[in-house]
């Protein structure tokens, strides 16, 4: 039986398509073709330079240096941080109880969950100079206080990513470990398996879809996040200028938007092998 | 000698726990204490005499008002409007074979995840500013609501699928109208679906720093993300008891909503919709 013929469906679904194609699709495939252009909001001027803005941008030594920065930002924060960290707080507290997990469990989350703003403020006091937490703690054990922000601006940003985000992959590990039937780790109690081996044989194998899933997603978002802005404005100097930064600077404080949008069309691009793959190995994991 | 190996463990696994528990709550404190104190500073001090006077403060001004408000708006309207499209087209998606159904919808959520952050915005501003929507509630609701809505309308079709069209054929049988089976069978039975997709546009929106930051510009319509860096007094020092106070309560809605939705549908929701 037909609940609804082809002409209503098409009506129902026309609305929420034309807004994704004006606001999502037509806009990324409009960045290629400004990407193209020498377009600049200061003097409004929009001629076709062919490829020229990718020519500038792969002699821009701003951008290889965002470049790297960048990588630094999403290896350290996304593969060996949020990652790793989470893998092992899951596997940690894995089948625990108890008013310390509790505790634990519940300010991860909030890191993960209190909005970006707030969290930044929460930093900046943590870190201050004179009156951060940070440096009355130290103080306790003689070390003298240090301005992080300024000193350290990328182990700043990592860090605070690390804590920001690991919640996440701690949740998705905890809800995969959680598929394990029992009595797999009594058998293994049972023949007197060690605690590594019982790690290597029977959580890691069953984690190990998961942790795929897991470093695609935080890299993808951790490759796109524009939040440590907020934090140290991409500085001191360029220190921490990772590409959402470098974009934000070309594209909206110097106006250039030809040129923004070539580093757009590059991230974009990224962004596309990285969905790509997250798409291929989901469908790979129904299967 | 085993014994000692295993004391040695549980005391590595405490210090491990207590030094992580630390790591993640130690930032976090300020949030809880400093809008209760009556001088606030960037230090860490327990409250001693506790006191309302900086939400107070918050209440009192105009400014701060005016930014809650605004977010209200946003967020609304970008659920209210992600929920209609979406489960009109979730619906139809799930009811109807069309022809390249799973191709438009591998497409539609392809570039949601592609075209995001700051990459996607260099064009949608200047998308806004050739319209004329650039500084405008509806142009913040309606970038919010594209980039949304293929996550909304996957998910929703998901759970459309799963429930049983048996409802509706024999309503159709007895003769409702297409309105009646909307309105009394699909709607119910949909609506723990736009629950979840609700929620999670809500809060992204409520959170989100970066779409208003670029898309408007006059300070009466900025939302409380970004309203929040005009606290300084005339020389541009920021104003703690304000910003202390002001960020709790910017803060409650969104853990509210966690712990709701948490005990209710647990992580696979909200950690599959982030993002």
């Amino acid at each position: 039986m037909q609940l609804l013929s082809k002409k209503a469906a098409m009506i129902f679904i026309l609305p929420g398509l034309i807004l994704i194609f004006i606001f999502l699709i037509f806009p990324a495939l409009w960045t290629f073709f400004l990407s193209l252009t020498n377009y600049s909001l200061l003097d409004n001027s929009l001629e076709f330079v062919g490829l020229k803005n990718f020519f500038k941008l792969f002699r821009d030594q701003r951008f290889w240096h965002s470049t790297i920065v960048t990588f630094q930002f999403v290896i350290g924060s996304a593969l060996f941080g949020q990652t790793a960290l989470g893998l092992l707080l899951a596997v940690m507290l894995h089948k625990k109880r108890g008013i310390m997990k509790e505790l634990l469990t519940n300010f991860a989350v909030a890191s993960w969950i209190i909005p970006s703003v707030v969290v930044v403020y929460l930093w900046a006091a943590f870190l201050d100079k004179e009156y951060g937490l940070l440096n009355q703690l130290l103080g306790f054990i003689g070390v003298t206080p240090r301005d992080w922000l300024n000193k350290f601006p990328m182990w700043v940003i990592i860090i605070w990513n690390i804590w920001r985000g690991s919640a996440f992959s701690m949740m998705l590990f905890t809800s995969a470990l959680q598929t394990i039937p029992p009595s797999y780790l009594e058998t293994a109690d049972v023949i007197g398996a060690s605690r590594w081996n019982k790690f290597r044989d029977i959580l890691l194998p069953s984690l190990k879809n998961y942790i795929g899933t897991d470093l695609i997603l935080i890299t993808l978002w951790t490759f796109n996040l524009f939040t440590p802005y907020l934090l140290t404005k991409g500085g001191p100097g360029n220190a921490t200028e990772i590409f959402p930064i470098y974009t934000y600077h070309e594209a909206f404080k110097y106006m250039q938007f030809g040129y923004g949008s070539a580093i757009s069309v590059v991230i974009l691009l990224i962004n596309l092998g990285f969905a790509l793959f997250y798409l291929r190995s989901m469908k790979g994991g129904k299967q | 000698m085993k014994d000692f190996k295993k004391v040695m463990f549980r005391l590595g696994y405490n210090v491990l726990v207590v030094f992580l528990s630390a790591f993640f709550a130690l930032p976090i404190l300020w949030l809880i204490f400093t809008p209760f104190n009556e001088k606030p500073t960037l230090a860490l001090e327990f409250p001693l005499n506790p006191t309302l006077a900086n939400f107070a403060k918050v209440f009192a001004n105009d400014y701060t008002i005016n930014a809650f408000q605004n977010s209200l708006i946003q967020s609304f309207g970008a659920t209210f409007l992600v929920i209609i499209l979406a489960s009109l087209a979730a619906y139809a998606f799930s009811r109807v074979r069309l022809p390249g159904k799973g191709i438009i919808m591998y497409i539609l959520v392809l570039f949601s995840s592609v075209v995001t952050g700051i990459a996607a915005m260099v064009p949608v501003f200047f998308l806004l500013l050739k319209v004329g929507l650039i500084d405008t509630h509806i142009g913040v609701i309606l970038v919010f609501s594209g980039g949304f809505l293929p996550t909304a309308v996957f998910l929703l079709k998901d759970f459309v699928d799963s429930i049983s069209t048996t409802y509706e054929e024999s309503a159709l049988v007895a003769g409702a109208s297409r309105l009646q089976i909307f309105k009394d069978i699909i709607f119910p039975l949909t609506r723990p679906g736009m629950v979840v997709v609700g929620v999670f546009t809500f809060v992204q929106v409520w959170s989100n720093f970066l779409i208003p930051f670029l898309l408007l510009r006059s300070s009466e319509k900025m939302p409380a993300a970004v309203a929040i860096y005009a606290f300084t007094n005339d020389v541009g020092i920021p104003k703690i008891d304000l910003i202390s106070a002001y960020s709790l309560l910017y803060t409650i809605p969104v853990v509210a909503i966690y712990i709701f939705t948490n005990k209710k549908y647990g992580f696979r929701f909200y950690g599959g919709l982030k993002g």
